[in-house]
């Protein structure tokens, strides 16, 4: 009986091997840019991009102190969209839920089937942002960014609800009915403080989707003023091939000097995850749990 | 997950709590939800209208099925369609088929801090933005400063290749760069799954001299079949739908490319953003959202045919 065992070791020695090259592969690209943006701009115009470059530059860094004042403001709007984004979606999606999981409340199927029809049928983007635009005026500013499109989803509703009704017995309500409380402080006082499980795992996630998004401030935003951080990497992107395409033509030959555009743009990227990098290993427990969680039961 | 299900049975008998203050608790988000979600889907009468700005919303003539007529004669209904369904279909098949492979790997690891640094490692990509994803692309498959034309073609002698104006190799730079995103965040789904297989059956399978390789593909396989099965159907029930940053911020939105990269979310928004044909687009996109709704219902139809605890409804 000890063959199984050696198999077992066996197996585990490939799987980790196997592992590390795939993990090194989803690195490699991350690790790719992280080098490029700390590149000397002779050496990447010359022989591009590289893992082992000839020369090291902080140029791109120096440079974006320079322009700070523009990646500070896309900064600034990100933070606060990120923070006032997530807060409101906690605060809409646990109160919508809430009723929904109460075994009282006279129209909780009803309520459940007008979040859930959500999920089966959309008036797609052409309505919606002609809604936003026309009706709703919603064009360049900051509730652009925040409230179209990601403050409620039924998704997260039924993550709330489904929460309620497993993990917490009604008895606590009607205890509390019974000492008087009302049903706004029944829930603030109660039923939120208790959901703090699924609301850091909603909030993990929609706090993801807010300093990730690009598409609400691709449709609504055209002011540079108010670029988040995204959209203002998209304009470095358009920006820098444009000048590009003038340099070729050989009438703006000198303004590859001022900009050292081929690792700026690899650090404007840098800046854009270094939070995420930061952030991860703390949150990655919480992170796996939540993909568990919304995708098999239990 | 059941996430719509029927209690009416429970409530007997009990008393029904007063209806006026749990609605105005949950009238903040169902005000939500009426804005954002429902008067849009009022609006797709937009589809049978010639939308003109200046007439606006109410004022633009109606013209029947003409938006629709248009754009099914395109080359373009047939382009996005096709790149829609095609990339969809591989990227189900291959994302599920390397997704397990992953899972099982990281499971058989066995020890705690390995499978935490591995996962993570895989998992990283899927936190970045597809604006994000789109620089490292370019870092990449730029033609001048690309690490693939600078470093890895010219290492073979090979001639330099203008990737964003060359459509060949696009649905395997497509077909990687979502591997890369979403593979490691898939595979957290199956690990669990794995992890939630009865010990039992392994030690069964042992001492009848099973191999760690015969264990997997007749213990874990098999066992993981349901999940699979639903994972997959509810992929296909938002098949019509792409991943709108994978098309759009990864190709640099490359006109040269469009043959291979237009899906029905990219083909929406050139259309309104870029061409401002409101019609056109809103044909297109309600033609989205019906396809899209009847695949769901069919595939929550098959899901609970097989499995009803995993329907959605």
């Amino acid at each position: 009986m000890k063959r199984p065992h050696n198999d077992v070791k066996r197996f585990q020695r490939f799987a980790t091997a196997a592992l590390a090259i795939l993990a090194v592969f989803a690195l490699l690209p991350i690790l790719l840019i992280a080098i490029a943006s700390v590149t000397d701009e002779n050496v990447l115009v010359s022989s591009g991009y590289s893992f082992l470059p000839a020369k090291l530059s902080l140029d791109s860094y120096y440079y974006m102190v320079k322009q700070s004042q523009m990646i500070l403001r896309a900064y600034g709007i990100t933070i606060s969209v990120t923070l006032l984004g997530t807060l409101g979606s906690v605060l809409l999606t646990t109160t919508l839920a809430y009723p929904m999981a109460r075994p009282d409340f006279k129209y909780r199927n009803l309520l459940s089937f007008f979040v859930f029809f959500t999920m089966l049928f959309n008036g797609g983007v052409v309505s919606s942002y002609i809604m936003w635009t026309r009706v709703f005026a919603i064009k360049n500013t900051i509730w652009a960014l925040i409230v179209p499109n990601y403050l409620v989803t039924a998704f997260n509703v039924f993550l709330v609800r489904n929460y309620y009704t497993n993990s917490i017995p009604h008895a606590m309500v009607e205890s509390a009915q019974i000492d008087g409380a009302g049903e706004l402080q029944i829930f603030f006082k109660i039923m939120l403080p208790m959901a703090v499980p699924t609301v850091a795992t909603i909030s993990l996630f929609t706090g993801m989707i807010y300093w990730n998004d690009w598409v609400n401030g691709l449709y609504f935003i055209s002011d540079a003023k108010m670029y988040g951080l995204q959209n203002l990497l998209i304009r470095i992107m358009n920006n820098i091939q444009f000048l590009k395409v003038s340099s070729n033509t050989a009438l703006l030959g000198t303004q590859n000097i001022d900009l050292p555009g081929s690792s700026v743009r690899m650090a404007m990227a840098m800046i854009g995850i270094l939070p995420i990098l930061i952030l991860f290993p703390f949150v990655q427990k919480y992170f796996v749990k939540g993909v568990v969680l919304g995708a098999v039961k239990g | 997950m059941k996430i719509w299900g029927m209690h009416m049975g429970k409530r007997r008998g009990k008393r029904l709590a007063k209806t006026g203050p749990l609605l105005l608790i949950a009238a903040p988000g169902i005000l939500y939800l009426l804005m954002n979600n429902y008067l849009p889907m009022f609006g797709v009468f937009l589809a049978f209208k010639d939308y003109n700005y200046v007439k606006g919303i109410f004022g633009s003539d109606w013209n029947g099925f003409d938006n629709f007529r248009f754009l099914f004669k395109t080359h373009d209904a047939w382009v996005m369609t096709r790149n829609t369904l095609l990339y969809n279909a591989a990227f189900i098949v291959i994302g599920t088929i390397a997704a397990i492979f992953i899972a099982i790997l990281i499971y058989e690891l066995g020890e705690k801090r390995r499978v935490k640094l591995f996962q993570s490692a895989l998992m990283l990509p899927n936190l970045f933005s597809w604006v994000v994803i789109g620089f490292i692309a370019y870092a990449f498959l730029n033609a001048d400063t690309g690490f693939i034309n600078n470093t890895l073609l010219k290492s073979f002698g090979a001639e330099p290749i203008s990737w964003y104006s060359t459509p060949g190799p696009w649905p395997v730079i497509l077909l990687i760069t979502y591997l890369w995103k979403y593979v490691g965040y898939f595979s957290i789904v199956y690990i669990a799954s794995i992890a939630g297989i009865d010990k039992s059956v392994y030690e069964a399978a042992q001492l009848d001299g099973a191999s760690k390789m015969q264990q997997i593909m007749r213990v874990t396989l098999p066992l993981l079949k349901p999940t699979i099965v639903i994972m997959t159907l509810m992929a296909v029930g938002r098949i019509f739908y792409s991943d709108f940053g994978l098309f759009y911020q990864v190709p640099q939105n490359s006109g040269r490319l469009f043959e291979v990269t237009q899906t029905i979310d990219t083909y929406v928004y050139r259309g309104l953003m870029e061409l401002h044909d409101v019609g056109m687009s809103a044909a297109a996109a309600l033609y989205q959202s019906i396809v899209g709704f009847l695949l769901v219902m069919g595939a929550n139809a098959l899901v609970r045919r097989l499995d009803n605890e995993n329907a959605l409804f």
